[in-house]
């Protein structure tokens, strides 16, 4: 990856939950146009990279860039105003809002957004989001809390995309769905791809992340182990064995 | 005739109730705030607007400076004392007793011991005819169109506004709205200093039937909190419901059982706790 292209650099993170140390200097990268994926297995970090990236749970040392700026005491609603969005583990829809409030939260003008950019800015709204998840038209005016996983995990998207981000980070969207439901949401992240957003996708299933990734990092007790294109990775016998168990 | 001067009087009482208990409801489903100081805002407020009254005869002025210094008030006693609480209500509760008894000392000083009413504004005063050759209070009669309004208001704006939306996202999760980009600290500061500026409000409003008197903080605080359990915590229609059944049992025990009068509004609380501990509108623990 050339440096020049790269939306999101974390160099040399370390994260703490108070005493207790978690991300133990990690880096990467997501260039622009990519889906790059993190993977490992549980409790090894995953949730608190994107929690460090996001500003809900900023670093103690090293530098988070994105677009080039660093996001060094940078409250959350400041980054995310930045032009990036997020698609937390679990969802976290609102469940007491209708799917309909849900997607116009982050279109609020409250959330002044500024920043952004790619050529995309206005893309998606409520009508380009419905048309993508057709099953959120159908339930436009139902709570939230009503929906299937598989239907919360597209609002969830949805939410992000409404935002029009330049990158998204994801944290296992393919948790606790159906198989088939695990191909629609490759495909879905695929046309996100193509549409100029980047996204940052954290994930356990190794099917997935191989099938969208662009570039791989393979996390371990909050260090980065390994990172190679997934062709290459497929092809580390030792690694796979070793960091996720395949 | 006078189940209907008395439901006039209950609803009049519950409009008053309910400018009080909708910012008080917010409060503490919003903010997750336990806070005595409401009885005490209302108290303060009253006595702004009264002396606003004496100086200027102007009562829009009285309602507007009633709330807004509560609200001014409100954002130091909360900046500078209940945030140093965090999430420990019996401390909050202990620190807004304590900001009460203060503020109540400061009052007495001010305005004395002695009961003082405002004076309704000059197109308010007098009877109103209703149909059915029913003449009323005209003050209190527009204090239930008055609260009408602000209940319809409010309603609209936390349930059909995008703003609403997000505050009420915001109490589901917090953090979440901060992650898509809008400053949701600052907007419950808001919507706190809305609360405080009903509450100040609403003592100018009540000064002009209730009268203003030391000790009327705690008894007005005692039946806001009727209305916000029986309501149930956080709710707005709670709140709208809870203050229309808190002024009909209020003005129906004062006529027919006034001896009990004192006890009338718990007893509906008590029973509606066994039932439903969550209130009418409240959400399962
Ligand atoms: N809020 C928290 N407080 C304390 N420790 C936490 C908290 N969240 C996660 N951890 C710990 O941090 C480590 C990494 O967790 P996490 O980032 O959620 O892992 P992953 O997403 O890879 O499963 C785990 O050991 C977990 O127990
Ligand atoms: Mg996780």
């Amino acid at each position: 990856m050339a440096k020049s292209d790269s939306l999101l650099t974390v160099n040399d993170i370390h994260t703490y939950y108070g005493d207790s140390y978690v991300l133990q200097g990690l880096s990467l990268e997501v260039a622009s146009g990519q889906i790059a994926t993190l993977l490992g297995r549980n409790g090894m970090g995953k949730t608190t990279l994107i929690r460090s990236v996001a500003g809900l749970t900023p670093p103690r040392r090293g530098t988070i860039s994105f677009k080039g700026k660093s996001l060094a005491g940078y409250a959350p609603y400041r980054i995310s105003q930045l032009g990036l969005a997020l698609v937390p583990q679990g969802r976290r829809i609102f469940s007491a809002l209708t799917v309909r409030e849900n997607l116009l939260v982050p279109t609020s003008k409250l959330a002044g957004r500024k920043g952004q950019g790619n050529g995309q800015r206005g893309r998606w709204n409520l009508t380009t989001v419905m048309e993508e998840f057709p099953q959120l038209a159908e339930r436009a005016a139902q709570s939230g809390g009503s929906l299937s996983g598989g239907e919360q995990q597209m609002l969830a998207i949805g939410r992000a995309l409404m935002a029009n981000p330049d990158l998204i980070l994801m944290d296992e969207p393919s948790e606790g769905l159906a198989p088939v439901l695990v191909t629609q949401f490759g495909e879905i992240m695929q046309s996100i791809r193509e549409q100029g957003h980047s996204i940052l996708l954290v994930e356990q299933n190794f099917g997935l992340a191989m099938d969208v990734a662009d570039y791989v990092y393979v996390i371990t007790s909050g260090r980065i182990a390994y990172h190679a294109t997934p062709k290459e990775l497929e092809e580390e016998t030792e690694v796979l064995d070793q960091h996720l168990g395949i | 005739m006078n189940w209907i001067l008395q439901a006039l009087n209950g609803f009049s009482l519950g409009a008053l109730l309910f400018l009080l208990a909708s910012g008080f409801t917010l409060t503490f489903g919003l903010l997750r705030v336990v806070s005595m100081a409401h009885g005490m805002y209302y108290l303060l407020g009253g006595y702004i607007g009264l002396s606003v009254v004496w100086f200027t005869g102007n009562f829009w002025l009285a309602l507007l400076a009633g709330g807004s210094s509560i609200a001014i008030l409100n954002y130091f006693v909360n900046r500078y004392l209940i945030r140093r609480t965090g999430e420990n209500h019996l401390a909050q509760v202990l620190l807004t007793v304590g900001v009460v008894l203060i503020l109540a000392d400061i009052a007495l000083t001010i305005w004395g011991g002695d009961s003082l009413s405002l004076p309704p504004p000059a197109f308010a005063r007098g009877p109103i005819e209703l149909p059915g050759n029913i003449f009323y209070p005209k003050y209190r009669f527009l204090l239930i169109v008055f609260g009408a309004i602000i209940g319809a208001v409010l309603w609209i704006f936390y349930r059909k506004t995008q703003i609403g939306a997000i505050v009420r996202a915001g109490v589901e999760d917090r953090e979440m709205v901060n992650a898509m980009g809008i400053n949701i600290d600052r907007l419950f500061t808001l919507v706190f200093a809305l609360a405080a500026f009903l509450a100040g409000m609403s003592g100018v409003a009540g000064g002009a039937f209730l009268s203003l008197y030391p000790g009327a903080e705690w008894e007005i605080l005692v039946l806001a909190l009727v209305v916000v359990i029986v309501g149930g915590l956080g709710s707005l229609e709670g709140a709208m419901v809870g203050s229309v059944i808190v002024g009909l049992v209020d003005a129906y025990a004062r006529w027919l059982l006034p001896e009990f009068s004192h006890f009338a509004v718990f007893a509906p609380m008590a029973v509606l706790l066994l039932f439903r501990p969550q209130g009418l509108f409240g959400k399962e623990a």
